[in-house]
């Protein structure tokens, strides 16, 4: 909890966003049976992250912190836009006081800081992360948008640090975009083996690569 | 009615000889054959019988708390199964409401229509209402793609996972002559003789299994262990017949048709997780597999089984 910013958040509020943090995890564990897959990474070990995954609900990494163990997930901060999770009010309280999300500008116009810079200083305090490197939400009937250059230079800035491809399915039909009532289809979410940026590496290359690993992990219907 | 309640101990108890009995075989092979887990079969084995005796004891519970216990056991085991079956549907993002109504209008109707003991609506709910009613929900999204697949499997799984399913309880509802307050055994019986059946098939699979009998649709499934499986499930069906209206020819008869029924209710469904390239329908019960895994053979012969005795039993 040595990252966590709460220097300035009151004692009550730490505690309602802790419990808060536990009814949402269960929530999310009730409703969608989630069950994770560690097929190349392991969940025990000590080693810094960036979990990437593939993006197409707000319940995304909910979901993915959700299955984190506890350990774990006190040291992993999901990336997310300003826009949506900033502010005040109850979203703001989800994500700064419950998730400790990392907060990023998404829109390059008139921002004051650089996402890459702020999360490669997220990863120097030791954090691990979680990000959604097709930047938005994914609403079309593509299975995966094209990655944007965020994870590459992320990759550049901090090479030591493993990148694991996270596929996140059936999250999207349980909560689809414009509907308020949830139902309780079953969700997976597969962990694959870490990657990193190769010496020499494109930046279009490596997108391409680190895109296909997350691709590899989606669970076909031949299985 | 205390008459029942003590028979129903009866059984209960008996049962939980059984899972004694195996618990102690399970060690046993355990200790000897795998003491660090080198044997997958055994560990598996010994995972079954632990997720038994969760099930033996929540089943029991339900028994000795009536008919709401009964109902509620059911309907709880309705919604499980049905979201694992949904789950592999190719339902999408455009049959959302249809889905909701599905999870969260449909089967708490048919459960209180069993409450409530209307045998002309819960025989027809899903059959004619929803099966009318839920793609009309669907087509007003206009997405047009895969339609039929996706109305189809939607009405499959809520036939299968709740309309099926809750013909375990309606047994509740039939009035038999000189059986009144016995019903609770009915369901007892037809539990029993189905899971026993799955059981002694895999015993006897697992002890003189050679030849495969349906290789294509399950491959852990043999001749020996259908045959052995079935005539012993038989056997004992006709022992119990003192906890059934029926005489003992007439319980190994039911007994025998609901072994049929349940082993085919398998292969049926395995023919589905084949096709969608799984294993087992999920992960909640360990050794098992999902919720179907352990409800399909009961699904297929619940509902055969209520008519038959409604028909030639009861008097409605």
């Amino acid at each position: 909890m040595v990252n966590r910013t709460t220097a300035s958040t009151s004692m009550p509020r730490r505690v309602a966003a802790m419990i808060t943090g536990r009814a949402i995890t269960l929530f999310a564990r009730v409703l969608t049976a989630v069950q994770a897959i560690w097929q190349g990474a392991l969940p025990d070990s000590r080693v810094q992250r960036i979990y990437y995954a593939n993006h197409s609900s707000h319940g995304d990494f909910i979901l993915v912190w959700s299955i984190l163990p506890t350990r774990l997930r006190q040291q992993t901060r999901p990336v997310a836009g300003a826009d949506y999770w900033g502010g005040s009010g109850l979203r703001a309280f989800i994500g700064r006081d419950v998730f400790n999300a990392l907060l990023i500008e998404r829109q390059a116009d008139g921002r004051s800081t650089d996402p890459v810079e702020t999360m490669a200083q997220t990863l120097d305090e030791g954090s691990s992360l979680i990000l959604f490197p097709e930047g938005t939400r994914n609403l079309t009937d593509e299975v995966l948008l094209p990655f944007k250059s965020g994870l590459y230079h992320l990759a550049k800035a901090r090479p030591k640090v493993e990148l694991v491809p996270v596929w996140i399915e059936n999250l999207n039909r349980v909560l689809p975009k414009g509907s308020f009532i949830p139902v309780p289809l079953m969700c997976r979410v597969i962990l694959g083996a870490p990657l990193w940026l190769a010496e020499d590496e494109s930046k279009e290359a490596f997108l391409t690569r680190s895109r296909d690993a997350l691709l590899a992990l989606k669970p076909g219907r031949e299985a | 009615m205390e008459n029942a309640q003590s028979d129903l101990l009866t059984v209960i108890g008996a049962i939980g000889g059984v899972l004694v009995l195996a618990s102690a075989i399970g060690g046993i092979l355990h200790l000897r054959l795998s003491p660090n887990g080198e044997n997958a079969a055994i560990d598996n084995l010994n995972d079954r019988i632990r997720s038994w005796w969760i099930m033996v004891i929540a089943m029991s519970l339900a028994f000795l708390g009536g008919k709401a216990g009964v109902i509620l056991l059911f309907g709880f085991c309705s919604f499980a199964a049905l979201r694992e079956f949904m789950t592999l549907t190719s339902a999408n993002r455009h049959d959302h409401w249809s889905l909701v109504c599905a999870f969260f209008v449909v089967p708490p109707i048919q459960y209180y229509l069993i409450w409530i003991g209307w045998y002309g609506l819960y025989a027809i709910f899903i059959p004619v209402y929803v099966f009318l009613l839920l793609p009309i929900i669907s087509a007003f999204r206009g997405e047009t793609r895969n339609f039929l697949i996706r109305v189809a499997e939607m009405q499959w799984a809520l036939m299968i996972c709740v309309f099926c399913a809750s013909h375990v309880p309606a047994l509740l509802n039939l009035k038999i002559p000189g059986y009144e307050g016995r019903n609770v055994l009915l369901i007892a019986f037809l539990v029993v003789v189905v899971q026993l059946s799955d059981v002694l098939q895999y015993v006897w699979g697992k002890l003189i299994g050679r030849r495969k009998i349906a290789p294509a649709l399950s491959p852990s499934k043999t001749v020996e262990g259908f045959v052995g499986g079935s005539l012993s499930a038989t056997a004992v069906g006709a022992a119990l017949w003192w906890m059934t209206p029926f005489n003992p020819w007439q319980a190994a008869i039911m007994a025998f048709t609901i072994t049929m029924l349940g082993f085919c209710g398998g292969l049926v469904m395995s023919a589905i997780k084949r096709d969608r390239g799984i294993k087992d329908w999920g992960h909640s019960i360990a050794g098992h597999g999902g919720f179907i895994d352990r409800l399909d053979s009961v699904v297929f012969s619940a509902p055969i089984f209520f008519h038959l005795t409604r028909y030639y039993f009861s008097l409605g």
